[in-house]
């Protein structure tokens, strides 16, 4: 494997917290290796600030392995990043080149309040499961689990719609900073299941009436959240979701 | 002697007569009781959700910003159940035989057993929440083989069951906020444990965001935080995953047992320099179907593709054939450093091994052919089919591998090297899972208890959820039933003011070092000292070099570590300060037990003793106990040790071959 090294300009949002306004700040990081992460390449800027007695950049991040949803960063316009079907803390530095300037931004969306820098609060998406995105059941109420068989394409399509990852990226993409993406994964993948029918028109109406209260805009239907989507969750949900909500509506008691 | 509280009667009869008689809080009663969970990964979430629904009043803490990022959420693998759908054999008693064997002889029968038994009722409950567990086409549950066994009873989510039971988990907790029965704390750290008389009734935790400090109480404190793993900086846990708030428990008097029992994971993706900060796990079930070798040549530069088939070296199926790719994790590790410090390595760094899909993708192509009833089919056709099979298994995975190192997996081999990964020690907790501070649980990986010296592969998901679901709403009853005469504490009790006093004393102190260094730099010298002197081998000489080398960092941390920011605002360095510094006390008990240690077994392995054969040499006469260790002042443990007894198994010397 070949090892390059780069130069690069990074124009990062620098914002004290929410009640203060933020602006850009332009630094200089060098001899930054085409094999790190670009959270590392972060890190060795936040070191070197550190040193030098400035204060490092806030960004939100854990895993480090594309899984638990916490990174969130708005690269060169774009929610994670330039890589397809990726996660900022998955991106590597092999994507940019030597000279590049990277502008680093967080998610932009009144419903995901500005924390610090490039941390936001993603409380929203809590506040919508808890309105209904779980199966009611208590612990110790379970049938044993091959009592109910689920067909196979059925349980597929389920799992794929609950490999969201409540990043938010769907959100960050819409340019009406729509959650449509995110609550019609959740929606499916328990609409899917025999488990989920017995609440399924509640949940759809309640999760739908706790996203516009929270402040997330209207869907319009032009798929930047799925092309943004670091697990390819399908706009197909959407459909799903939009159908489920219209059943529901006109068939409740 | 520690009391492990084990119930008398048959091992089997145990969990079931406990139930039976344990003491009950009406339910008029339990919504009057507070309970606080610190963590929400399985066992946190699940221990929260399932007290809530019983009617307890929940206070849950997190240090992320949701409870759906715990770290529990990336394991891929799988989930352990002694269900025997596959007709194989398999029974509670296998299942709880074969966690004992993986660990070496170091863990409880009694526990063990329990973990074994309600295995069964895990899964059922996951598929009833709405977990999208993988299925056969006849609409049933699909399982799959691990390490350490002979049965397939492995359940799974493609690459991810990790992050499907914790949704799981996490929705049932969000159902039990949307109740009212669980109030969420995100974005909150806890830094001490209140007692009072003697009993742990609250915590002190830091809101990361205000950087304020609050008072909670509670009637019993659950900790549910995860293991150590990133006391060696570089392990497959996520970044914030850390050991303070066990710390914080142990110095209020709870033991840490077996600190030295650490998991170095066989299959993670090699370092690849100096900047790296973490390391990335390729899933065990990889083992399943590939196979792993080195070339037979000593530093042979050929590509992995040039080396002829009978030039290359499968090492695992060469010396141990009963079990082959499918050893315990321990076994795997140690056999790959073996190959590599003998100068067999592949790769730049030469620490790596070759983990080799190429026969597993020719043998599904075959497989696919047969089943498609196709025939002239070319070499290449059975290679296609064979590499869609394995993308549907394993395609997450292969992505992975290739984003990282930029390499395709489906053309050539992938490189690992083993990497921290788990930790079996944990806070010493007897059956009820209580620590030896009364009140104060300890649930999942933060607690010691059933995994030994090993933990076999798909069985940390179970043992989280076990406890949370299915021990914990049990055993904490039959201690609360005793507190309902007691009225609950205010938290301007002297005993809340003088922690919170603590705590904030401690943090004031942090930050006005003004030093040098930054709290990473130290992170990364604490990290080499533990994984080169604690980590897959260990010697006298060199675990006494790292207790003087842990030392002396600890006093260079406390003189000159550079904290950026103020306190009273959102702070990951003072956060990651505070973290550290208990990462660098626990370092230098990770060293003391493993030199107490005077034998190897498991994750184990001091030089001194081995097999003629190299494998791991244990010494049942002299440590067949659990090392739980009490703080006593600055650099001074004392040792408690809890006698096991195998009432039902016969220790071994563990055998694969």
């Amino acid at each position: 494997m070949s090892h390059n090294t780069m130069n690069l300009k990074l124009k990062v949002w620098r914002q004290k917290n929410a009640n203060t306004t933020g602006a850009f700040k332009t630094y200089e990081v060098n001899d930054i290796s085409d094999e790190m992460s670009f959270l590392e390449m972060l890190d060795v800027l936040n070191e070197k600030l550190i040193v030098t007695g400035d204060e490092p950049i806030a960004f939100d991040h854990d895993c480090r392995e594309g899984i638990c949803g916490m990174c969130s960063l708005y690269i060169d316009g774009k929610p994670h990043g330039p890589w397809q079907a990726n996660t900022t803390c998955q991106l590597h530095m092999r994507a940019f080149k030597d000279g590049d300037t990277i502008t680093i931004e967080p998610w932009r969306s009144n419903a995901f309040p500005i924390v610090k820098d490039l941390t936001v609060d993603r409380g929203a998406f809590d506040r919508i499961i808890q309105a209904g995105g779980y199966v009611s059941v208590n612990t110790g109420n379970a049938v044993d689990g091959n009592s109910l068989p689920i067909e196979k394409a059925k349980a597929d399509e389920s799992f794929a719609a609950a490999m969201c990852i409540g990043c938010g990226a769907c959100v960050a993409a819409c340019k009406n900073s729509s959650a449509m993406l995110f609550l019609s994964a959740k929606v499916s993948h328990l609409a899917l299941l025999p488990q989920g029918e017995p609440e399924r028109k509640s949940r759809v109406l309640n999760m739908v009436a706790q996203m516009d209260k929270e402040g997330f805009g209207s869907c319009t239907n032009t798929g930047a959240c799925e092309a943004a989507c670091p697990k390819e969750i399908s706009i197909a949900n959407i459909a799903r979701l939009n159908k489920e909500y219209l059943r529901a509506g006109l068939t409740a008691e | 002697m520690l009391d492990s509280k084990i119930p008398a009667g048959k091992l089997e009869e145990k969990w079931v007569d406990y139930k039976g008689h344990c003491k009950l809080v009406n339910p008029a009663n339990k919504r009057k009781m507070e309970v606080i969970v610190v963590g929400t990964g399985l066992a946190g979430a699940s221990a929260a959700a399932s007290l809530g629904e019983l009617g307890y009043k929940v206070k849950a803490f997190c240090f992320q910003d949701s409870p759906r990022r715990a770290h529990s959420i990336a394991a891929q693998g799988g989930i352990n159940a002694a269900k025997n759908y596959q007709n194989d054999g398999d029974s509670v008693f296998r299942l709880f035989y074969d966690t004992i064997k993986g660990g070496d002889y170091r863990a409880r029968e009694a526990n063990v057993h329990r973990l074994a038994e309600v295995s069964t009722n895990i899964i059922d409950q996951c598929v009833a929440q709405g977990v999208p567990f993988a299925r056969e086409y006849g609409g049933l549950l699909s399982n799959r083989s691990f390490g350490g066994t002979q049965v397939q009873r492995t359940f799974y989510a493609a690459g991810q069951t990790g992050q499907q039971l914790l949704i799981g988990a996490y929705q049932a907790l969000e159902r039990q906020v949307a109740l009212g029965n669980v109030t969420m704390y995100a974005r909150h750290e806890m830094l001490d444990v209140v007692k009072i008389d003697g009993k742990a009734k609250g915590i002190i935790a830091r809101n990361l965001i205000t950087g304020e400090l609050e008072r909670h109480f509670g009637y019993a404190v659950l900790l549910c935080t995860g293991g150590y793993g990133n006391v060696f900086y570089l392990s497959t846990n996520a970044m914030g995953s850390n050991v303070t708030a066990a710390w914080k428990a142990h110095k209020q008097g709870a033991y840490f047992a077996n600190p030295c029992f650490t998991q170095i994971h066989p299959t993670c993706i090699p370092v690849s320099g100096d900047h790296q900060s973490k390391l990335t796990l390729m899933s065990e079930s990889l083992r399943n179907d590939g196979r792993i070798w080195v070339p037979k040549k000593q530093n042979d530069t050929r590509k992995a593709n040039e080396i002829p088939e009978d030039e290359r070296d499968y090492y695992l199926e060469r010396r141990y054939p009963a079990f082959g790719n499918l050893v315990p994790r321990d076994v795997a590790s140690r056999a790959a450093k073996e190959r590599c410090d003998a100068g067999y390595g592949v790769g730049t760094s030469k620490q790596a091994v070759y983990l080799d899909y190429a026969a597993a993708i020719e043998r599904y192509g075959k497989t696919e052919v047969s089943k498609q009833g196709l025939s002239n089919v070319s070499q290449e056709q059975i290679i296609a089919l064979g590499k869609e099979v394995v993308k549907e298994k394993y395609g997450n995975l292969f992505d992975m591998y290739a984003k990282i190192t930029g390499e395709n997996p489906y053309e050539v081999p992938m490189r690992i090297y083993p990497a921290v990964h788990y930790t079996m020690g944990g806070l010493w907790v007897d059956y009820e899972l209580q620590t030896s501070v009364p009140g104060l649980y300890a649930l999942g990986e933060a607690n010691f208890s059933d995994h030994g010296a090993n933990r076999l592969g798909a069985s940390a998901l179970m043992q989280g959820l076990a406890d949370g679901y299915f021990v914990v709403p049990y055993t904490l009853g039959n201690n609360l039933a005793d507190e309902i005469y007691n009225t609950p504490i205010p938290t301007s009790h002297p005993a809340f003011e003088a922690a919170e006093k603590a705590v904030a004393d401690r943090i004031h102190t942090l930050k006005n070092i003004n030093g040098k260094q930054s709290v990473e730099s130290f992170h990364k010298r604490l990290g080499k000292i533990i994984w080169n002197e604690c980590g897959m081998s260990r010697s006298e000489a060199g675990l006494k070099q790292a207790i003087a080398d842990v030392q002396a960092l600890k006093k260079e941390f406390w003189s000159d570590v550079k904290i950026p920011g103020e306190i009273n605002e959102y702070n990951p360095e003072l956060d990651k300060a505070n973290r550290v510094a208990d990462f660098i006390e626990l370092g230098e008990l990770m060293c003391v037990d493993a030199l107490n240690r005077n034998e190897s077994c498991g994750g184990h392995f001091r030089e001194e003793y081995q097999t003629p054969d190299g494998e791991a040499l244990r010494d049942d006469e002299n440590f067949m106990y659990v090392a739980a260790w009490e703080a006593k002042g600055e650099h001074e443990w004392q040792l408690h040790k809890e006698e096991l007894k195998y009432d039902v198994i016969k220790p071994s010397q563990r055998n694969y071959k």
